[in-house]
């Protein structure tokens, strides 16, 4: 039977729809076809909600020091790094994942949504005084001082138009050439920033000092006295756990954008424009626009997470804006699984922590535990190696990822991709056997 | 439907001239299709038909010549612009979006018929639900139309090579196509298939108000 084996290729799904329609129950085969797809369970994601979200509350609880392996969990600051990262992340995501466009100055993005913070909410520009919504500050105090969480959204929607302006001109290239321009945008724009101290003697970055200090969020005295909201962050006793909860709120908000969008009219052209843009484009796509909207979105989400690490800091320098941001990022889209949101949350936390703290916490360890007095090691000094050396594991021993997109697993599950070349051979063969052919005749099929 | 133009014709190519450096492909080709017929191109191997039909959908520009479709000049139109006036077309070497579902490639043919945007996207608008569900309906009907039954959530990587080529008809009509482009739909196709698949044809334009250029 020579039918049996290329079934054997076909996902389990079609397996059972393709035998229910030879026993001649066509109509449960249709059946089965028309179902909706299957309905998303959030309970997994919800559960580990719970978990990170009172993560402030068990931490104390939680051995500390010389934990095996991890020598101790991550402290709260460190955790809000980590979620902020994390929103870059599955920002870029947007941009490599869905729509295939290999980026790799992200950290550009991060840059913009970070001095627009420091314009916007700190005493940078004491030509002027402008206050609106701001807290924490004196109220004479000089510069332009908007509220945080209106800035955060400003920032967002200037990078967003940041990505779209430097979009218009690389966008028409295509791979290595569109990773090439990219390349060039992250180092122009922290090194515009670098020295963009005395524009026609306007002092717009405050060069390699960079600007600080940067406001603190927080609802001001009338929304702390009515409802006890915190009046600014940074004067309260849990100020960390403030910013962590808020960082995690800005993760949670980027994720639940990304997979609206992924299930959207917009999503499905990004990820047509991966698969096969010439064909995208033939399908009524418009590829320039398109692309363009992936670009902005994925800086959107940059900027707000730039701006609101910069609030945290309270300080934007240009120092934080190396290439290797770009690269790291792109490390946690391509561990986590190209297109995957939550195997890019989970590679960037992962890999957030690794860097913020991990490495060399698991230094600590390892020099405590199993390296004698005299051979001490500083497993921090070696981060990149380290980086390199796991992307190369990833690549060799599971390519798709960490938690692959739903639909790459599904190839792999099924054996390997095959494409439209190796299969005409079982289409011949089964073509031989009475009734082949039949589902594609037009005497038989229902009209549209 | 709108009324087409041009005598009659919906698609008229005036002396199209597609030029690879010092390769001419298409020599001065005049060429009309009339509405609602189905005409089919034909030639040897490397005589210019899949480069004529690349000229047609926006592909190639034209070194020289015209091309009014639907009583407008389409020459130098973008492929997603002539697309949404309404050619529709299928490629000779099958170029499907493996890795999407076959739904969602007959999904992504709606795109210039769809109007959600990204904000009805994010927040779930109401008419962007109604849209979508509205679109997924269609398209599984389409799917039936054009043979397919059961393989809706399949990937399009893993569909037979005929069932591949009857997606690729299915996502073409779902761009609402008045000219449909098959780049020699039956290649590779045996002769009962072949049979099969140009029933389907004629019977497409029975049912629909389309033209049909065949290679």
């Amino acid at each position: 039977m020579p039918r049996r084996r290329d079934r054997a290729r076909a996902s389990v799904r079609g397996h059972r729809t393709r035998l229910v329609q030879q026993s001649g129950l066509h109509r449960v085969g249709s059946f089965w076809a028309t179902l909706p797809k299957p309905v998303r369970t959030f309970s997994p994601a919800i559960a580990l909600l719970a978990i990170a979200a009172t993560y402030p509350f068990y931490l104390a609880n939680l051995p500390s020091g010389n934990v095996p392996l991890i020598y101790s969990f991550p402290s709260i600051r460190s955790a809000v790094t980590i979620l902020v990262f994390t929103t870059m992340a599955v920002g870029l995501n947007v941009v490599v994942g869905y729509c295939g466009l290999l980026d790799l100055g992200y950290v550009a993005f991060y840059a913009i949504g970070a001095y627009t913070a420091g314009w916007l909410a700190s005493g940078q520009f004491q030509q002027v005084k402008f206050h609106f919504g701001s807290v924490g500050i004196t109220h004479d105090a000089r510069g332009i001082h908007i509220s945080i969480w209106l800035v955060l959204l400003i920032a967002a929607l200037i990078t967003g138009l940041g990505g779209i302006l430097i979009g218009l001109p690389t966008l028409r290239l295509r791979g290595d050439y569109l990773a090439i321009v990219t390349l060039g945008f992250g180092e122009i724009i922290p090194q515009f920033v670098r020295n963009a101290d005395s524009l026609h003697g306007f002092d717009l970055t405050h060069g390699t000092f960079g600007i600080s200090p940067i406001d603190s969020p927080g609802f001001g005295n009338t929304l702390h006295t009515a409802v006890g909201l915190p009046a600014s962050y940074q004067q309260e006793f849990n100020a960390d756990r403030l910013f962590f909860w808020t960082a995690l709120g800005i993760l949670m908000f980027t994720i639940f954008c990304c997979i609206r969008l992924r299930d959207s009219r917009l999503g499905r052209a990004w990820i047509a424009i991966r698969e096969d843009e010439t064909a995208a484009g033939a399908m009524g796509i418009p590829l320039m626009r398109t692309k363009t909207w992936a670009y902005a979105i994925g800086a959107f989400f940059g900027g707000a997470a730039g701006a609101y690490i910069a609030s945290f800091n309270a300080g934007a320098f240009p120092s934080q804006f190396s290439f290797n941001i770009s690269v790291f990022l792109l490390c946690m889209v391509i561990l986590g699984g190209m297109g995957s949101i939550w195997g890019v949350t989970i590679a960037g936390i992962i890999l957030s922590w690794l860097n913020v703290e991990g490495l060399a916490n698991i230094g600590t360890w390892l020099n405590d535990n199993i390296f004698p007095q005299s051979h001490q090691i500083e497993v921090a000094k070696y981060q990149f190696g380290i980086y390199g050396v796991l992307i190369v594991l990833m690549m060799m021993f599971r390519p798709q990822g960490l938690i692959p997109e739903a639909r790459r697993k599904r190839e792999i599950e099924e054996g390997g991709g095959h494409g439209p070349l190796d299969d005409p051979i079982y289409e011949m063969r089964g073509a031989d056997e009475p009734g082949a052919g039949e589902r594609g005749s037009p005497g038989r099929q229902p009209h549209g | 439907m709108s009324e087409p133009s041009g005598n009659g014709n919906l698609l008229v190519a005036d002396e199209v001239r597609k030029e690879f450096g010092g390769l001419t492909a298409v020599n001065d080709l005049t060429f009309t299709i009339p509405a609602r017929a189905i005409v089919s191109l034909i030639g040897p191997n490397g005589a210019g038909k899949t480069t004529f039909f690349n000229t047609l959908t926006g592909l190639y520009k034209v070194t020289s010549g015209a091309i009014l479709f639907d009583g407008q000049d389409v020459t130098d139109k973008p492929p997603h612009a002539i697309t949404k006036l309404g050619v529709g077309r299928t490629f000779q070497n099958i170029r499907l979006f493996p890795q999407m579902t076959a739904m969602e490639n007959v999904l992504v043919g709606m795109h210039s018929r769809l109007k959600g945007g990204i904000l009805g996207a994010i927040f779930g608008l109401p008419g962007v639900r109604r849209e979508e569900r509205e679109a997924q309906e269609r398209a599984r009907e389409l799917l039936r139309y054009s043979g397919l039954r059961g393989v809706d959530d399949e990937l399009a990587e893993s569909l037979s090579y005929g069932d591949q080529r009857r997606l690729e008809v299915a996502r073409a009509l779902a761009t609402e196509p008045k000219l449909l482009l098959l780049d020699e739909p039956t290649a590779g196709m045996n002769p009962q298939e072949t049979v099969t698949f140009m029933e389907f044809v004629s019977k497409l334009r029975e049912d629909r108000p389309i033209s049909i250029l065949l290679i």
